[in-house]
């Protein structure tokens, strides 16, 4: 494994900037910007480096789809979220439409948000290329035909069909994909999700999201923590905060910044990713959020610090 | 996990010591449950005095969560003080400042509760 492309961070809903959140944003940088010297290009980007990621940045809002790069031939894609429309633009610059290529999907749940991209997914038009969708919910098939019937969709699934594949994974038990070992784990959701731990040359990648965790069963935190255990990179859903997750939000099947840190630092992880951003979270908000969880995890570290990032669209991460 | 509990009026002081955790959570809740039971409408309130809290973890704050549901659904009343700093950024990151009412020192959180309480707790 040698990088992660996250496409798309944002939880239940894409979202966009309005005009005037980018606005505030110009205005906000340009009333900083009172009496600095910008005489050159490199004084501007200096200027720009030095302000905070939700000044200069968006943490954007394309619903779940992540990429493993793995250094082989073949693709690794978790989740077909709106993110995976813009994957496929750069799969059509890089390759394309005569390049055949594999693509393999691992599915966390079939819910909307999860799913809506493959529509908007070119590369799945082009015959010749291959999509592998691995998943363990039973009707795996049958959400991605549906969202595509009549009266919901123009174009329907059997004009895709020819180039997709279904898998149906078991929990528990590890898979030889494209490379990598992936092991699924199943998390509490409404209808179940999975989590997939991908192993490959001494690298670990937890992709987990869309989980719920009750704090009530210690041998669920147990199973979570070895799950986890000692990966490179956990990929987490931090949707709410602790009090939410567990009062008025209880039961809507995700997870908080404080759990996740909780569970990373009892399994010796290296790096946190925040992932599955709340919808009503402007980019200020999740960088407030940012900034809490990373002294949380410094107030309660008792051996080496993990890295916290909170998600972004476009944001890579080197393995 | 040591306790420290006493009583001013219908005012009752609930004062865990330690670290509340995976390990002794268990042990907060069920030693605060007979504090919650009579913390109603017309009955005791409670102060959970947090002086000698080090550290809680998540399993620690989902039993406040669950004394808190229990207390509003008895229309009694429960507050937190005298938190040590770290405990209480923990309490503010994970948002249960907005659960919690919180005071900096044990008697103004029993003076926000009653004023016959506050005269026991001033005669000592």
């Amino acid at each position: 494994m040698k990088r992660i492309r996250l496409w798309g961070t944002r939880g239940s809903i894409p979202v966009a900037l309005t005009a005037a959140q980018v606005r505030a944003k110009i205005e906000a940088v340009l009333r900083g910007a009172r009496g600095v010297d910008l005489g050159s290009e490199a004084a501007v980007k200096r200027h720009l480096d030095g302000l905070d990621f939700h000044q200069t940045g968006t943490y954007g809002g394309h619903s779940s789809c992540v990429e493993i790069e793995t250094g082989g031939d073949q693709y690794v894609l978790c989740d077909l979220g709106s993110g995976v429309r813009p994957f496929g633009q750069a799969m059509m610059s890089r390759h394309g439409p005569g390049k055949p290529q594999t693509y393999n999907v691992f599915m966390s749940h079939l819910h909307w948000d999860h799913i809506m991209g493959l529509p908007f997914f070119t590369p799945a038009y082009i015959p010749g290329n291959r999509l592998v969708i691995h998943g363990c919910h039973e009707r795996l098939r049958e959400a991605f035909v549906r969202q595509q019937a009549e009266p919901s969709f123009p174009v329907d699934f059997s004009i895709v069909a020819k180039q997709i594949e279904f898998v149906t994974l078991e929990p528990g038990r590890p898979y030889q994909v494209a490379g990598l070992i992936v092991t699924p784990k199943k998390q509490l959701h409404a209808g179940d999700s999975y989590g997939y731990r991908f192993e490959a040359g001494g690298r670990a990648v937890v992709y987990s999201t869309d989980s719920e965790h009750k704090l009530d069963d210690p041998q669920e935190t147990r199973a979570f923590v070895e799950f986890f255990r000692a990966a490179d990179v956990v990929i987490f859903d931090a949707m709410y905060s602790l009090a939410d997750a567990i009062s008025v939000k209880a039961d809507w099947g995700h997870s908080s910044n404080v759990v996740g840190v909780e569970l990373c630092q009892l399994a010796g992880v290296k790096h946190l990713v925040m992932y599955h951003h709340e919808p009503a979270f402007d980019d200020a908000a999740i960088e407030r959020v940012l900034a809490d969880t990373r002294r949380f995890e410094e107030i309660t570290r008792s051996a080496a610090p993990l890295k916290v990032s909170a998600a972004y669209d476009g944001m890579e991460i080197a393995l | 996990m040591e306790f420290n509990n006493r009583r001013y009026g219908e005012v009752v002081v609930v004062a865990p010591a330690g670290r509340i955790d995976h390990a002794s959570a268990e042990d907060f809740r069920l030693r605060l449950a007979p504090a919650l039971e009579h913390c109603s409408e017309g009955r005791d309130r409670v102060v959970l005095d947090f002086s000698a809290v080090e550290y809680i973890s998540s399993v620690g704050l989902r039993v406040l969560m669950l004394a808190a549901k229990q207390v509003k659904a008895q229309k009694g009343a429960i507050v937190i003080a005298a938190m040590q700093p770290v405990v209480k950024e923990i309490f503010d990151i994970s948002r249960f400042n907005y659960v919690f009412a919180a005071f900096p020192g044990l008697r103004e959180a029993v003076a926000d509760l009653s004023t016959q309480a506050l005269a026991l707790y001033d005669a000592g």
